[in-house]
């Protein structure tokens, strides 16, 4: 009943306040299709290559569409890179090519690296494949020899038989004659058998992707950590600052002076902003599906839970962190401390490679769980199963911050 | 049933060094407007927050309605108005004044009387659904003390009700305050007003966390041979710096 009251106010207050109802509702989808538009475009950006006295070939096989070839008559690659602001330059002497990376925009220097390899390995294949086109035109001719060969042995064979069998089956031999038979059908299958030679196999190369698509990008594989951290923010922030706001008004205190329980008002706060948390949950999760054609292979119910449960947490911490902060600005300095690093043990840095105790650090933060949870979820299609432990340990957050929301308000009235 | 809403024993109190409650007794029974007076910084709102269990004490007990403070079922019987305003600027008057009736048990069919009441008693009918935020300084205390008395409690406690509030308005508080007292219902006021501590039944001039003096209106003038309250206050603060200057 009190807590209801509470609930109704916050409601009341929220939908009142239109700036904040829009940060809450529009900044992650605006944010997020910023961050769509970034990523998306990566592979149209072109590096520029210098060469001197490059064989053709080599040339030829790097001159990707995502670097461009400039031909020099100077084998200085410092020289030319700064004149002609290259990216990079590639020099030949002898069989040695010689590359020198200006590595002022490291994207483009992964572009050459990339062409240059991926060229070096092809011209290594063609050759093979002359090499062994050769090989096999040699073989070949053996093969037709042998197999000359291995028929006239047949033949004489056959034809040694067939007289045994003649001879035996004048004589009367009757069971000779049958074990002669059985080994003339031996000696024809095996013929026969051997005509099968080796066809020339090409191999192509056909890609299957278990988790997303040939198009999967960045931006899909971290769009779940980026989905939790987004409510994990806006929740944080919002929940944080309104009751801190309660509290250098006075209305904490004053709402203390009238029968609710402490716990009361701590509900109230859960179920008023977490409904608000639900709608901002729902809002972006579908956007996010519909509009960028997310492939999600999990259950979206799963989604939503986790991300709502990631809400409550960011709701109950956002509450317990407001009451080391004096005034608004204070909370504001809190973001960066307890909100920024969080997202670096979302999933975008793998954490299993983390020294151990950044690991240890990944273990106490709320988005590590949360986010892995949903990754897991929206990429690799986990069950509640899957990721049930990480769901027991955001609740587990949720309760004994609310339990110390609760002894906190002691402050503010003994009972 | 004439029995004491409110009984402080030996509350003290202290911030850091400052000793801002020492040893005070206070005894508040039913049907009495108990004025609270001494300077600023005396300690006046430390004691009605000690005694309403929002602040705790180093000693003494408090006893509300005979139970020992702090305790969260007598709230419900005590219509609390804090020295700063603490509303909520973006609901409009009725909002607040409905939160705090449920949140005060108010039942349902009653609040919209109990809201009308209160605000008539306030002069907000007219303004009611207007947002806090739009509300003039005395408009807001006015209705900090409508939302003290939206669910008719037994005991009020003001903490200084009638600042920024006109004198035409304040007559007509001070003539609902006694109408109140005459149903048997008690009031602890603080006021830095001295007309309004001559209203008074009962007064305590707290100065420095002491009680320096206490009685009726009547009394105190004849115990410091004086003409009015505020000669009181003036003369036993002297007296009072004089004695410190002895020791
Ligand atoms: N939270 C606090 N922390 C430290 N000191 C405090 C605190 N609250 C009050 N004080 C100190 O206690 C003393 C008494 O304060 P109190 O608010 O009770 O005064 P008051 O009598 O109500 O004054 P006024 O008439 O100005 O309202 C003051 O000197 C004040 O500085
Ligand atoms: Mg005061």
């Amino acid at each position: 009943m009190r807590t209801m009251a509470i609930v109704r106010r916050v409601f009341k207050q929220m939908l009142r306040d239109k700036r904040t109802l829009a940060l809450m509702f529009l900044a992650p989808l605006l944010i997020m299709t910023l961050m769509y538009f970034l990523f998306q475009n990566n592979t149209t950006q072109v590096a520029s290559l210098g060469v001197h006295h490059v064989d053709q070939s080599v040339v030829n096989v790097i001159d990707t569409k995502n670097v461009t070839i400039h031909h020099y008559d100077s084998s200085q690659a410092r020289k030319m890179i700064k004149q002609h602001d290259l990216d990079g330059y590639l020099t030949q002497k002898n069989g040695q090519l010689m590359i020198t990376y200006s590595n002022s925009n490291p994207t483009n220097t992964s572009l050459i690296k990339a062409s240059l390899q991926s060229g070096l390995v092809k011209l290594k294949m063609k050759t093979l494949v002359t090499v062994t086109k050769k090989q096999r035109a040699a073989l070949e001719s053996q093969q037709a020899a042998l197999k000359k060969l291995t028929a006239a042995q047949t033949q004489a064979t056959v034809t040694k038989l067939k007289t045994a069998i003649a001879q035996a089956q004048a004589r009367g031999d009757q069971a000779t004659a049958e074990k002669l038979q059985k080994q003339l059908k031996q000696a024809t299958a095996t013929t026969s058998s051997s005509t099968q030679s080796a066809k020339a196999t090409s191999y192509t190369t056909k890609s299957h992707y278990i988790y997303g698509s040939s198009d999967s990008t960045f931006f899909e594989s971290f769009l779940p950590a980026f989905l939790g951290f987004f409510v994990f923010f806006f929740v944080f922030l919002i929940s944080g600052v309104s009751l801190l706001n309660e509290r250098t008004t006075g209305t904490l205190s004053r709402l203390l002076a009238t029968p609710i329980r402490r716990s009361e008002i701590i509900m109230g706060y859960l179920i008023g902003y977490g409904g608000f948390a639900i709608i901002q949950t729902v809002l972006t999760v579908v956007f996010t599906i519909t509009v960028f054609k997310i492939h999600l292979v999990g259950s979206i119910w799963l989604v939503f839970l986790t991300n709502l449960l990631l809400a409550l947490v960011a709701l109950t911490l956002g509450i317990f962190i407001s009451t080391f902060a004096n005034s608004e600005f204070q909370m504001i300095q809190f973001i960066p401390l307890i909100v920024v690093p969080q997202i670096f043990f979302a999933g975008l840095v793998p954490v299993d490679g983390m020294a151990s105790w950044l690991q240890a650090i990944a273990h106490i933060m709320p988005l590590y769980y949360g986010a892995n949870a949903m990754t897991a979820v929206v990429t690799k299609g986990a069950g509640l199963g899957d990721i049930g432990v990480n769901l027991l340990i955001l609740v587990g957050f949720m309760v004994v911050l609310t339990m110390l929301n609760i002894v906190g308000m002691k402050r503010y009235r003994k009972v | 049933m004439a029995t004491d809403y409110v009984i402080a024993k030996q509350v003290s109190k202290h911030f850091g060094h400052q000793q801002v409650l020492n040893q005070i007794d206070l005894t508040l029974p039913a049907g009495m407007i108990y004025g609270l007076i001494g300077p600023s910084g005396a300690g006046k709102t430390t004691l009605i927050k000690s005694i309403l269990g929002m602040e705790a004490v180093d000693s003494g007990t408090v006893k509300v309605m005979d139970t020992v403070m702090p305790n969260r079922a007598v709230m419900a019987q005590v219509g609390y108005m804090a020295q700063s305003d603490a509303l909520y600027e973006t609901l409009t008057a009725r909002e607040n004044l409905t939160l705090f009736g449920q949140l005060m048990s108010v039942p349902k069919i009653k609040l919209a009387q109990m809201i009308d009441y209160a605000a008539g008693l306030v002069d907000l009918t007219s303004q009611l659904d207007k947002r806090v935020s739009g509300y003039s300084g005395g408009m807001k205390r006015r209705l900090s003390l409508a939302i003290a008395l939206i669910q008719d409690p037994q005991l009020l406690i003001l903490d200084e009700p009638t600042v920024g509030i006109d004198p035409e308005l304040r007559q007509q508080i001070w003539t609902e305050l006694n109408k109140l007292k005459d149903t048997g219902k008690s009031m602890l006021v603080t006021t830095h007003v001295m007309d309004e501590a001559e209203r008074c039944d009962y007064l305590m001039l707290i100065r420095h966390g002491i009680a320096l003096a206490e009685g009726t209106p009547a009394a105190l003038k004849q115990q410091y041979a004086v003409d009015t309250i505020e000669q009181v206050f003036l003369k036993a603060g002297r007296m009072q710096d004089a004695n410190d200057g002895n020791r």
